[in-house]
């Protein structure tokens, strides 16, 4: 058991999980899961908000398998090696506001970190913009941590209070199976199915959830972070988690030449469009609000698993955020940004800016 | 007196920062730091090895680690 401890906290063992991630995401991709969206922790919590009727786009509705998964899977490998820890109590509505935040940025961009990957993977030369963006607005959040921002200290928590998340995803996958899509039809009971677009695009269920769990307990196991990878770099030249990143995009790459699916350019990609200075900015946002709540949005479904509180209010911080970005025309489309995505890029900017500045500890 | 880092609570990358910050403080000798996850636990241990710093003792604590870093 400490062996397998020790491999996974090791570098050879971050890099296996990267790679066993960037295969796996794009053979999702294969098996019926959007362009260059195999995993993509932003996308398919806005699905999932869609599936539940929290917005009406009616090309993004359907209860990712792969979220539930994450959570349940950090779950099981939290209590399996005994850190699962139920902890709660630091800042939650300034997580919730960041969640937001990061949900609203990534959609301007379409896309979170690990789908920024997956898209340049598959050949999406637009991604190129949203990794630089997501890497300075990293950057300004190493700034921050610097200059002393945190959002104090957690609290250890009774157990259901860890529980909550993940009975959460219980819920919603019971939800998925008591109301399983219908041919031609947009609602099953009370979950909504895209008919069109990316929301009809899906792996089967039981292949997503397989592979979610899977992701889930050694993301977990391994601290797996595309955030952190690029924070630790530059506060600390620490090379540990960015392997681990630049595994999946070596990995993934290479699938998705095994499987045909490598298109190199920047015109015509899937879910994808090519306002450059936009993918920028709403990945400087999204980099921003991930740093400053201290985990991608990956790692913020494992922290849930693991029993996180703070971290569980960050993920319905996204979902929300989701919907308000779909609700207000906040998010972009392959056409380019949303009526309302470009005041919604600055107003997020400057919140964060207050967030960082004002939630300083004096030296 | 042996220098302590009290990082227990503290979220991603606190505990690393507050421990680097205090290590290059220190010529050498003796640090403790208190986390309270696996996570900060392992961090801190990395960590303090790429400044030369070797992890002398890791106790448990209840649900919480006390970590002796040492150096020379």
């Amino acid at each position: 058991m400490s062996a397998l401890k020790d491999f996974f906290a090791s570098r050879r063992g971050i890099i296996s999980v990267g790679a066993f991630i960037g295969v796996f995401a794009a053979l999702l991709q294969k098996w019926g899961n959007p362009g260059n969206m195999g995993i993509c922790v932003a996308c398919m919590e806005r699905d999932l908000a869609g599936a539940i009727g929290l917005h009406r786009a009616a090309v993004v509705q359907y209860l990712r398998p792969e979220i539930i998964g994450f959570v349940l899977g950090a779950l099981v490998a939290a209590y399996a090696f005994r850190e699962f820890r139920p902890r709660a109590g630091s800042a939650p509505i300034v997580r919730f506001i960041l969640g937001m935040l990061a949900m609203i940025g990534a959609l301007v961009f379409l896309g979170c970190p690990w789908r920024a990957l997956l898209r340049l993977a598959g050949g999406d030369g637009n991604a190129i913009f949203g990794l630089l963006g997501l890497a300075a607005g990293i950057g300004l959040g190493a700034l921050f941590f610097k200059s002393g921002y945190n959002l104090g200290r957690t609290q250890k928590a009774y157990p259901s209070v860890g529980w909550l998340l993940p009975l959460i995803m219980v819920g919603l996958l019971a939800l998925r199976l008591s109301f399983p899509p219908l041919p031609d039809k947009d609602l099953s009971g009370i979950l909504f199915y895209s008919l069109k677009g990316p929301g009809s695009q899906y792996a089967p269920l039981a292949v997503s959830l397989a592979v979610g769990v899977a992701v889930g307990f050694l993301a977990q196991r391994s601290r797996f972070c595309t955030m952190g990878a690029f924070r630790d770099l530059f506060l600390f030249r620490q090379l540990h988690l960015l392997s681990g990143l630049l595994a999946l995009l070596v990995a993934a790459f290479v699938t998705n030449l095994v499987l045909n699916q490598f298109n190199p350019g920047f015109a015509g990609q899937p879910v994808a469009h090519t306002m450059e200075l936009w993918n920028f900015m709403g990945m400087v946002v999204a980099g921003l609000a991930f740093a400053l709540a201290g985990g991608c949005p990956g790692r913020q479904l494992f922290l849930a698993g693991e029993g996180d509180g703070d971290a569980a209010v960050f993920v319905v911080g996204m979902i929300v955020g989701a919907a308000v970005s779909h609700n207000f025309g906040l998010a972009s489309s392959p056409q380019g940004v949303g009526p309302y995505g470009i005041p919604a890029v600055l107003i997020s900017l400057v919140v964060l800016l207050f967030i960082g500045f004002t939630m300083r500890q004096k030296a | 007196m042996t220098d302590q880092v009290d990082a227990r609570g503290l979220s991603c990358p606190q505990p690393v920062l507050l421990t680097m910050e205090k290590l290059r403080t220190l010529s050498g000798g003796e640090l403790v730091v208190l986390v309270d996850t696996d996570t900060s636990r392992e961090n801190v241990s990395r960590a303090a090895a790429s400044l030369g710093w070797q992890v002398k003792a890791v106790q448990p604590v209840g649900d919480e680690f006390r970590i002796t870093l040492q150096k020379g």
